[in-house]
């Protein structure tokens, strides 16, 4: 088994959160894992995306090579795109559906749309107002993992137990709401994909 | 134990198990997260390890050297360009040697993600004639740190160990071994190796000189250089540091077939070179950065060389090595696909929402409508994101201090308005000894210091100068009447247009300090800085 997990997003989204979750998930589970991810300037309202790799096998490389993703999870629709040449034929595309305007030549969100709709393996949420919608706006990026997680090879326990571990300095509160949000995505997608 | 670290703080951990008793630093990515590690860390602390930054990356490598003076073991960190800054110590403390073990890690940043180039460490490693270390993954990054500091001492030498970007910022499960103790201080045995004077320099460049051989050997024999066989010896490849993985991520079975050599340490080890050269048709080189490997053999194996990589084109001769570039040297059928849908635009970084730069920039690009001849040299910070639309209110930056110093020579050349803008960080780091030089020649420039309290790009670390410009300015002799302090602040537009243009006015040296804490601090931080001490003119 070797998962290969692009995120990507705009910097500030949360998308080192989701990786930060596989990552503690995957070390729990005694799997292998290289996780890379982007530092500095284009943190600032820039592209970043991080890749996620998992197996129970040695890993090498710390970047996915081309053609090679299994899935590319998105906290914004146009960022999904940027990164195709990453996914595998039949590979997945998970992402929200809310686009992060900081540009002035931002497509068209229809066209978006279509283009991602045309991708057979396609999960298209509007994972904001779901979390909105659980009173944690903030928990977007963890309801897309939600919506993700059946297709990634870690149990749903050691992903709720990584989700525990990291928020719980945060407090109950917020770990209940992230778990909350983590469960709605999974229920979303199963109704969506099925 | 195995934890989940980013080859960073992997290299950091390897550093404090080593017995380490200073950390030294500027933040610059790809590098920060060592000393910031080092400064998190609860083990550290109770070992009492020194871990606060620097004001710049000279000063950090020359205190690192009074540590290791002391006897202690001691590391100084920072990325690629910073050690241009610390060039100087770099390559007199080889020279003079050190005492308790010395590491240098230099972060580059091939592809340059973050960087104005993408300088390769590895020669200023060769410069200096230092034994040199470049782990290929996390593991390594711990492993090797703590080999580092043994070598270090053993030759009594600096030691400089390259990262890059990828392995840096990368995570991934590390076996954490025991940590061992400090040194206790010690005097150097013979004192005289530290005075650089021509006479006992010259001794000591004997011994440098004279120990090559040695630390040659000691790198051919090393466990981080290995010779793994293949049974296709139709072509033989080098690989250093990550490149390795790269290489390997190719090959499904995790067995390659050609024979390769993992270098991990240098100089390059000759011996195993000429082995796989007698034994293999052609030479694949991989390498991250320049050709420095490629190069270095061309030359020692003569002009019927069949070595190909970055200089022959097998490899493109800039950016970062990926398993995709490495695939199509080994002649793999891959095409690298770099078609995007039509519908993706760029999204280049820019100043966050709230920032005071723009209100800076916004008052700058008034004035540029008012005159002809403006120009505006800008240095490194958030602020560089100035020369980008939609502002593109920056004419020029180039490195760390050069805003003034560039300013300055305009101005001599008879630009005027002649602009400087700089960070408080950057101002302290390499700004000031600029802004002396403008004062005693009373050249016409305008210094704006755009204060955000912060080292805000590399993650908002301290500044060693907040709460203390006004006070450098006016000891470096700017003139009271003309060192201003505004606030950028959209409603403030108009009288900061009008004081910025009356200074520009002013036939010499203004400061002008522009100053509003950056948006992106925690909260701790804001709370911090107004305790200290507000400075105001009035
Ligand atoms: S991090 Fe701070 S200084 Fe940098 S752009 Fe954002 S607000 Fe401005």
């Amino acid at each position: 088994m070797k998962t290969n997990i692009l995120l990507a997003g705009v910097g500030g989204q949360g998308i080192l959160t989701i990786a930060a979750i596989l990552d503690t998930a995957a070390l729990a589970s005694n799997l292998h894992l290289k996780q890379s991810e982007v530092h500095g300037m284009s943190q600032r309202g820039g592209a970043v995306q991080s890749h996620v790799r998992i197996s129970d096998t040695k890993i090498y490389s710390d970047l996915i090579p081309q053609g090679k993703a299994d899935m590319i999870i998105s906290v914004e629709p146009m960022e999904l795109l940027r990164y195709l040449p990453f996914l595998k034929k039949d590979g997945y595309l998970i992402t929200d559906s809310n686009p992060f305007l900081n540009i002035t030549d931002y497509p068209e969100l229809e066209e978006l749309y279509t283009e991602i709709k045309s991708y057979p393996n396609h999960i298209l949420i509007d994972a904001k107002k779901i979390a909105k919608d659980l009173g944690n706006s903030k928990a977007t990026n963890i309801v897309l993992l939600g919506a993700a997680s059946s297709i990634i090879p870690l149990s749903e326990e050691s992903l709720k137990q990584a989700i525990k571990t990291l928020f719980q300095r945060k407090g109950d509160r917020i770990v209940t709401k992230n778990i909350d949000a983590f469960n709605k995505g999974k229920e979303i997608a199963t109704e969506t994909v099925s | 134990m195995k934890k989940l670290l980013l080859g960073n703080e992997a290299l950091a951990q390897g550093a404090i198990d080593a017995g380490l008793s200073g950390v030294y630093a500027y933040p610059g990515t790809p590098s920060t997260e060592i000393t910031e590690y080092i400064q998190r860390s609860k083990l550290a602390k109770e070992l009492t390890i020194h871990s606060q930054w620097s004001v710049n990356e000279k000063t950090a490598m020359e205190s690192a050297l009074g540590m290791s003076y002391a006897g202690k073991r001691a590391m100084a960190v920072m990325k690629h360009v910073g050690l241009n800054v610390a060039a100087d110590v770099f390559m007199n403390m080889s020279v003079s040697g050190i005492n308790g073990g010395l590491v240098v890690v230099v972060a580059d940043d091939p592809s340059m993600h973050s960087s104005q180039n993408e300088q390769d460490s590895r020669f200023y490693g060769k410069f200096a004639m230092v034994p040199m270390l470049e782990p290929s993954n996390q593991q390594e990054a711990y492993d090797i740190t703590k080999y580092a500091f043994d070598l270090s001492e053993k030759y009594s030498l600096p030691v400089l160990l390259r990262m890059v970007t990828r392995l840096s910022h990368s995570r991934a499960g590390v076996n954490v071994g025991n940590s061992i103790k400090q040194n206790n201080i010690h005097l150097p045995k013979n004192a005289t190796q530290f005075s650089l004077i021509p006479m006992y320099a010259r001794n000591r460049y004997n011994y440098l000189v004279n120990i090559q051989s040695d630390i040659l050997e000691n790198s051919e024999n090393s466990y981080f250089n290995e010779f793994i066989k293949g049974p296709n010896t139709s072509l033989g490849i080098i690989a250093s540091g990550i490149a390795y993985n790269y290489l390997m991520e190719n090959f499904e079975s995790g067995k390659c077939p050609y024979p390769i050599l993992k270098i991990s340490q240098y100089p390059i080890p000759k011996k195993p070179i000429k082995k796989l050269f007698n034994t293999c048709k052609k030479i694949l080189v991989l390498e991250d950065g320049y050709p420095f490997i490629e190069e270095a053999i061309s030359d020692f194996l003569g002009e019927n060389r069949n070595v190909i990589g970055r200089l022959s084109g097998a490899i493109p001769r800039v950016g970062e090595l990926n398993p995709d570039n490495i695939a199509n040297a080994l002649g793999f059928d891959i095409v690298i696909d770099e078609n995007l849908p039509k519908v993706v635009s760029g999204r280049p970084p820019e100043l966050c929402v709230g920032c005071g730069h723009r209100d800076l920039f916004d008052a700058i690009n008034k004035l540029k409508t008012e005159t002809e001849s403006q120009q505006v040299f800008g240095d490194i910070g958030c602020y560089a994101l100035g020369a980008l639309p939609p502002y593109n209110s920056i004419d020029a930056l180039i490195e760390m201090g050069a805003s003034i110093t560039m300013a300055k020579g305009a101005a001599d050349a008879g630009i005027h308005p002649s602009i400087a803008i700089i960070g408080d960080s950057t101002f302290t780091h390499s700004g000031m000894t600029g802004l002396l030089n403008a004062v005693i020649e009373k050249t016409p420039i305008t210094v704006i210091i755009s204060d955000n309290s912060a080292i805000a790009m590399t993650g908002a670390q301290d500044s060693s100068a907040s709460g203390r410009l006004i006070d450098i300015c006016r000891g470096l002799g700017v003139e009271e009447n003309h060192l201003k302090v505004i606030t950028p602040l959209h409603k403030n537009l108009d009288q900061n247009i009008d004081l910025i243009r009356e200074e520009l006015n002013y036939n010499g040296v203004s400061v002008i300090i522009s100053q509003r804490p950056c948006v992106q601090l925690p909260k701790e931080k804001k709370d911090k800085l107004k305790k200290i001490k507000n400075v105001s003119l009035n």
